[in-house]
């Protein structure tokens, strides 16, 4: 009687243990399209893409002991990934770290550019965002340095919150307000400049 | 004195954040209802976000899906 009692204990807790994995597992792979789309936008190609996601799911999946229950765990995998996509070298990546102040233009110029290339006058706004291409977007974006694409990524195309971007950069919240506000400047400048003249 | 659609050009983005306070909203929203031009850059603003959202989107291909979902832990008959 004695021999049984703390088994059956261990058991019940192994098997508890057993769902608890199952269900984290189960919640983060649910979460897979939402965390490959900040990825893709975060490193240069697919394949690095889908790398850096299969490489964060392993990671995740060995240390899920790590994970807080309840908390965000949407933000906790992006965690992972921006912190092996430090590790694996970003340097390779075609944006330079920096850009001179003087590229930067004010948020009212890529409309006022595109305007002023319509014939009409005073059109829709509709009709000015028509002459900006799906390819345009991607490659403006990929353009902009990796420092500020970061937060934009996470930010305008993850829809995290400053918090939850300030804690997977480990920057601080003042510093994801600046870049993405910088980073979009950034990010209209480069639209403004692939517009045929 | 104060040119108000340059005001509203560097309010443009926490506005549209809303990380403004209550007085510079008011500021703001007052200016964008006497003037159409800031107005449509505005607007413009919000649907160029909403674009670049998806214009950047690009699912994950089904092979990196069965990748994934094989990493699951295997459950113990």
């Amino acid at each position: 009687m004695s021999d049984t009692a703390p088994t059956t204990a261990n058991t019940r807790r192994l098997a508890e243990e057993a769902r608890a994995r199952v269900r984290f597992e189960e919640e983060a792979l649910d979460l897979s399209d939402q965390v490959y789309r900040v990825a893709r936008r975060l490193v240069g190609s697919r394949e690095e893409a889908e790398d850096l996601v299969q490489q964060t799911y392993e990671r995740a999946f060995r240390s899920w002991r790590q994970f807080t229950p309840g908390t965000n765990l949407r933000a906790w995998l992006l965690r992972i990934l921006t912190n092996l996509n430090i590790d694996r070298g970003r340097r390779q990546q075609r944006a330079p770290q920096t850009t001179p102040l003087e590229t930067e233009a004010g948020d009212y110029f890529l409309y006022n550019k595109l305007e002023a290339q319509l014939p009409e006058e005073n059109p829709a706004e509709e009709r000015v965002l028509e002459r900006l291409s799906q390819d345009s977007i991607v490659d403006a974006l990929a353009d902009v340095p990796h420092d500020f694409r970061d937060v934009i990524v996470l930010v305008d195309i993850g829809e995290f919150t400053y918090a939850d971007a300030a804690q997977i950069l480990d920057i601080p919240i003042g510093t994801v307000m600046s870049r993405l506000h910088r980073g979009r400047r950034i990010l209209k400048k480069n639209l403004a400049d692939g517009v045929p003249a | 004195m104060i040119d108000w659609c340059d005001k509203c050009e560097e309010l443009m983005q926490p506005y549209l954040d809303g990380s403004l306070s209550d007085a510079e909203v008011a500021e703001a929203a007052h200016h964008l209802e006497l003037c159409s031009w800031c107005a449509k850059r505005f607007r413009f603003e919000e649907r160029l976000r909403h674009y670049v959202r998806v214009a950047v989107s690009e699912p994950m291909s089904a092979e990196l899906k069965a990748k994934l979902s094989a990493l699951r832990t295997p459950l113990d008959a």
